[in-house]
């Protein structure tokens, strides 16, 4: 297995799964940011061809009234410190290399070979069926923060990277540095769209940033953390069955 | 049919005298294919496009003394300001025609003769005040340097280096090229390569992760 590259800056996001209303709005606020074509001319309710870098999840505890509970999960790339998707890309078009961690996917290298979608276990990677055509007037309010992608390409959540690149030009035209420059430069497109406050993201390794704390609570957990690879992100609930569910143990497991 | 044969391998003969001489069809024609490839194919492949109007940094900068900051400057968040809009240029422009004044003042002298480049600017003052300064229009310049759209470049980050670096104008241009573009891409030629950020990255140390330059 590839070596864990060390970086100075880490992007890391904790998402308290107990605040977590299931509404949607990552969902939505990811969509416009990163200019994800509604799939007019197919059925966008198609779970297997619609694409969602953000997806909401609905787990419950499998038990019944009134013992019941439920609980909403959001899964953005899961950006990991041991990529599974990295090693199986044929061409190069996805690395972790970058000062800041985030796994980079570089859909015009990419040949659509979709090796990585068949690797990555939490399921983040989508591919393009169709070309991205927007409803006439929905094409004019497009975000200049992603090129679109056209069929036959890979894709993922990508932190809103582009963000982050103009966040540290603010840095330099403010005089700070821009490897260490306050949380709020820099936030992801769901994480601003949350109403119920339940993502926050900072750097990990920054201790200014509150998800470096945070991810040290003993309620912090990542998903399929088993398979040791790394993941930036993490998950919050003081529930344990969720937690138990995050690393998918089998029922009679211990 | 015979004959024509024998007509043929005649011909042949001519080259056959020397004996690399039988290659020299073969090899004039790679000559003239690789010179098609190489210097007449890809002009082919380009359309020459003209600014809208004759805009000159040298009467801006150099006459005028205006620094690159009255039009290029970077936001407060750091991102760069690109080309100045009109109303920017009719803080000056509104109102005052400069060619238009200089030229009634000065052929009030005897002997008047307006020098070219004179007929020039006014030309070019009247035809942006009509069309653009009094319309309030923006005006359509073409960028020489313009990327693809999954390009991310900052200025910012640039700031040490100078512009003609990368760009083909600067403060001593009169004159706009024009712009070569690439008619299958839409491209303009000057456009930088990818090679060419990368090889100056690498030269000053900078990284060359894909995500630095792409979005
Ligand atoms: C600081 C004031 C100032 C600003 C700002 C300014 N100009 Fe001018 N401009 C002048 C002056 C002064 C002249 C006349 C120079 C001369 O006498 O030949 C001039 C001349 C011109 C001319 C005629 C000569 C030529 O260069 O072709 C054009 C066209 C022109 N300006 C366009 C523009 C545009 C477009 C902008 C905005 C990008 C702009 N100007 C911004 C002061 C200004
Ligand atoms: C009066 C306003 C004004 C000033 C002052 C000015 N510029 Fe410009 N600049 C423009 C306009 C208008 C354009 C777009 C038209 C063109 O390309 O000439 C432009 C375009 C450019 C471009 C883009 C070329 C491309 O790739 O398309 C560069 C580079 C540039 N200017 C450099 C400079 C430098 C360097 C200075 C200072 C020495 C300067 N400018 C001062 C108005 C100005
Ligand atoms: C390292 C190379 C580099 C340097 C140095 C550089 N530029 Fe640029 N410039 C670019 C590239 C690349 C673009 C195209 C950006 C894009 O497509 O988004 C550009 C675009 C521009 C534009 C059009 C931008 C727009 O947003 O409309 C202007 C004006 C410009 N540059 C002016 C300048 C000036 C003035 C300087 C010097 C202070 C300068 N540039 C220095 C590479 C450079
Ligand atoms: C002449 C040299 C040179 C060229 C050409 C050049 N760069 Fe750079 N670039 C640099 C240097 C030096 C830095 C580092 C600036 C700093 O960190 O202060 C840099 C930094 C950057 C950054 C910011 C990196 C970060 O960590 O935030 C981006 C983005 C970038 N370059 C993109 C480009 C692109 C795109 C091109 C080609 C169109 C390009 N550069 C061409 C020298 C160059
Ligand atoms: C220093 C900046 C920079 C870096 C680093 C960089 N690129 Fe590029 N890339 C560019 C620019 C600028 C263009 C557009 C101009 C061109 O087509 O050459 C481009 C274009 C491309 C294209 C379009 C194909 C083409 O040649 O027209 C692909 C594919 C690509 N890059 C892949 C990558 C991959 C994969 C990486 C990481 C290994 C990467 N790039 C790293 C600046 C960069």
């Amino acid at each position: 297995m590839a070596a864990v590259k060390d970086f100075k800056v880490k992007w890391g996001m904790i998402i308290d799964v107990d605040k977590c209303t299931g509404c949607g709005s990552c969902m939505i606020a990811c969509q416009t940011e990163n200019n994800i074509a509604p799939m007019s001319e197919d059925d966008a309710s198609n779970k297997v061809r619609a694409l969602s870098w953000m997806l909401v999840y609905e787990l419950n505890n499998e038990k019944t009234y009134p013992e019941y509970e439920h609980a909403y999960l959001a899964r953005p790339c899961m950006q990991c410190g041991v990529p599974a998707c990295v090693p199986v890309c044929p061409v190069v078009a996805t690395e972790k290399n970058e000062e800041g961690g985030i796994v980079s996917q570089i859909p015009p290298r990419c040949i659509g070979c979709r090796y990585c979608m068949a690797a990555c276990p939490y399921h983040s990677r989508y591919f393009n069926w169709h070309d991205p055509i927007f409803p006439v007037g929905m094409d004019k309010t497009l975000s200049p923060n992603a090129a679109l992608r056209p069929r036959g390409v890979v894709e993922k959540c990508s932190f809103c990277h582009t963000r982050y690149l103009k966040a540290k030009d603010r840095a330099r035209q403010e005089g700070i540095d821009p490897m260490n420059f306050p949380q709020e430069y820099y936030q992801t497109a769901c994480t601003q769209n949350c109403p119920s406050g339940a993502i926050v993201f900072g750097d990990l390794n920054n201790p200014e940033h509150s998800v470096y704390e945070m991810k040290k609570s003993p309620n912090a957990f990542r998903l399929l953390e088993k398979l040791g690879l790394d993941p930036q992100v993490y998950y919050y609930t003081e529930r344990e069955w969720v937690r138990k569910l995050g690393d998918n143990y089998l029922k009679d497991e211990k | 049919m015979e004959e024509n044969k024998k007509e043929k391998t005649c011909k042949c003969k001519l080259f056959a005298t020397c004996k690399c001489c039988k290659y020299l069809p073969f090899f004039i024609g790679f000559l003239v294919t690789l010179g098609f490839g190489w210097l007449i194919f890809p002009n082919l492949m380009l359309t020459d496009k003209e600014q809208p109007v004759w805009f000159s940094h040298k009467v801006h900068v150099e006459e005028q003394g205006e620094p690159c900051e009255t039009c290029h400057y970077f936001n407060e968040d750091g991102s760069f300001s690109g080309i100045p809009n009109t109303e920017s240029c009719a803080t000056c422009h509104e109102g005052s025609s400069y060619v238009a004044d200089r030229v009634e003042s000065e052929s009030g002298e005897e002997g008047y003769v307006m020098p070219v480049e004179t007929k020039r600017a006014l030309d070019a003052e009247t035809e942006y005040m009509e069309k653009y300064v009094e319309t309030g229009k923006e005006v359509p310049w073409l960028v020489y340097q313009y990327q693809p759209d999954n390009v991310f470049f900052s200025h910012k980050a640039h700031e040490s280096i100078t512009c003609n670096t990368c760009h083909i104008v600067d403060g001593a241009t009169n004159d706009n090229p024009v712009l070569q573009e690439n008619k299958l891409t839409g491209y303009s030629k000057n456009t930088m390569k990818m090679a060419e950020c990368e090889s100056c990255h690498a030269e000053k140390g900078q990284s060359n992760a894909c995500y630095v330059c792409h979005k």
